[in-house]
């Protein structure tokens, strides 16, 4: 089942046009790597779709309902959860403040308290360095385990998908590894939707999926992240050989 | 000498005020809200039926003080929630320069709107007369509103903490005064926040309008710019969106005026306020982030 449908999406700055009518269909419990060159419009993408900067053209769909144009909250609380580039944690909140602001858009459904305790809980099974800080303010974590956190604070919003924007970037090689292995142990555990973007796909092929690569605002490949891999016509759409 | 500590602290604490409510809504929406003086001055002249006489003509102002004190509360909450709705919100995604001409201009309209209905004239008012009567403590003869404004500050200041600590809209706010942009896309609605945020601060300038006008016994449509100076120097030396660092900087404000205003010699004590101003520059330049940076300002690691 179709859960999220871009169709020509657009988005510009000004006279400056970041992405030119991308369109990509993604199904419920699918993990998908965005990946390209800096300036690929990747980022600018997933804004888009969270509602944080506007299209110039096209629509989005998520889950059947248009939610192009709509503000970054309502998108949030239909279920599409975005850890944007820089995790971007409260710092002056702590841990848990920063992880209970996740579970928040939930606080009028009934049975919310019981829901929100059991779903710290298993945060912290599957992060438990953020239950050992859980009192200390988010900005002193290390960048690892803020990425952690903004994992986790995704996770108590219940999202149907979660969009991580360079989960990598700033994290030495063996942090990345053990954020990417909890993710998709959780994406396994719960059938949730990935959508990773990454500027390089060496983390696509270990970790397998679908692979998408942007270039100047375009898709210029889509196929199976272990096949695409680092072939020949991966590293040619990647730097645009065939330009010259 | 007990004397200059409740004249400081009284001080303080309406800069503090005045601060706070000035923080609040930088802290949400970067906006330095200039009209805000004049919520305080709208608030004092809701109490008065309009006229140009000299003589105020008291309305609501002659409600027994339970009824008083949130009717004064309610008119600074609700023009400050209009502000928004009617101006503020179409300057959300303008640059903080824009916002800030547009709360100019909206000071302006609302002082304006004032002169009109009441004239220029200060008018003379007596709210609560009861409390200009003088207590004596430990030896020194203050008034009770001294007392009862330094009081009702640190209540004020206890229960914001307390709504900002514990409650699930306090967690919103607190949030969304760092980063907005990231409070949304967790689903903290914009629109709420924001109002809140401007009833809150518009509450704050009301309570500082009774405070006022119980203090000088009169209403004049200049009054807000005066606290509203100082209130928004006090934000900046605290580190603008840092809402314990304007309070501190309001009090300490507060403190630096009455105790120049003891210490100087005579002569120099009508140029007091130059070397109030004095003390801010040299503070500025020593910490030009303010005394406490806020966080969402600060860069992370």
């Amino acid at each position: 089942m179709t859960l999220l449908n871009l169709v020509d999406i657009s988005v510009r700055y000004g006279r400056l046009t970041a992405v030119r009518g991308v369109s990509i269909n993604l199904k419920e419990g699918e993990v998908l790597f965005i990946t390209g060159p800096n300036g690929a419009g990747k980022s600018s993408l997933l804004r888009a779709i969270a509602g944080v900067t506007p299209t110039a053209g096209g629509h989005v769909e998520f889950d059947g309902a248009q939610i192009t144009g709509r503000t970054p909250e309502d998108i949030a609380r239909l279920g599409f959860s975005m850890v944007p580039e820089g995790r971007e944690v409260f710092g002056s909140l702590t841990i848990e403040e920063n992880l209970m602001v996740g579970a928040g858009m939930h606080s009028r459904t009934p049975g919310w308290k019981g829901q929100t305790a059991a779903d710290l809980d298993s945060v912290y099974n599957t992060f438990p360095i953020l239950k050992e800080r859980r009192n200390q303010q988010a900005g002193l974590l290390s960048g690892g385990q803020q990425q952690m956190l903004v994992i986790g604070r995704a996770l108590m919003a219940r999202p149907r998908l979660i969009a991580i924007d360079e989960p990598s970037l700033g994290l030495a090689p063996n942090i990345t590894d053990q954020v990417y292995e909890r993710l998709i142990a959780l994406q396994a555990e719960r059938k949730l939707t990935l959508l990773i973007v990454e500027q390089s796909s060496t983390r696509a092929v270990m970790v397998g999926g679908r692979m998408i690569l942007m270039r100047s605002g375009q898709v210029v490949l889509d196929g199976d992240a272990r096949e695409l891999g680092n072939s020949e016509a991966m590293q040619a759409a990647y730097f645009g050989y065939e330009d010259h | 000498m007990l004397q200059i500590v409740f004249d400081a602290l009284s001080l303080g604490s309406l800069y503090a005020l005045g601060a706070l409510g000035i923080a609040l809504i930088f802290g949400v929406m970067r906006l330095v809200n200039f009209a805000h003086g004049d919520v305080i001055a709208f608030s004092i002249f809701a109490l008065l039926w309009p006229s140009t006489d000299a003589m105020a003509i008291v309305f609501a102002g002659n409600l027994p003080w339970f009824l008083l004190i949130p009717f004064v509360l309610a008119v600074g909450a609700g023009l400050s929630v209009l502000c928004e709705i009617v101006v503020f919100r179409r300057f959300r995604n303008t640059n903080p320069a824009t916002m800030m001409i547009a709360s100019f201009a909206l000071g302006f309209v609302i002082r304006y709107f004032l002169l009109m209905l009441y004239s220029s004239r200060p008018k003379s008012i007596s709210l609560l007369p009861v409390l200009s009567q003088p207590v004596e403590i430990l030896g020194a003869r203050l008034p009770l509103l001294q007392l009862i404004t330094i009081i009702v500050t640190i209540a004020i200041l206890f229960g914001l903490v307390i709504f900002l600590r514990r409650t699930r809209f306090g967690l919103e706010m607190r949030a969304a005064a760092e980063n907005f942009s990231m409070a949304r896309m967790l689903g903290v609605r914009a629109n709420r926040v924001i109002m809140g945020a401007f009833a809150l601060s518009g509450a704050l300038a009301g309570a500082i309008a009774l405070i006022f006008g119980i203090q000088t016994g009169t209403a004049d449509i200049q009054m807000g710019a005066a606290v509203m100076l100082m209130a928004f120097i006090s934000t900046v030396i605290g580190g603008l969106g840092s809402l314990a660092g304007a309070v501190l900087a309001g009090f300490l404000l507060g403190a630096a005026s009455v105790v120049m205003q003891v210490i100087l010699p005579v002569d120099a004590r009508p140029f007091r306020d130059a070397f109030v101003y004095g003390a801010v520059i040299l503070v500025l330049l020593f910490r030009p982030q303010g005394l406490i940076a806020a966080r969402g300002t600060k860069e992370r690691v």
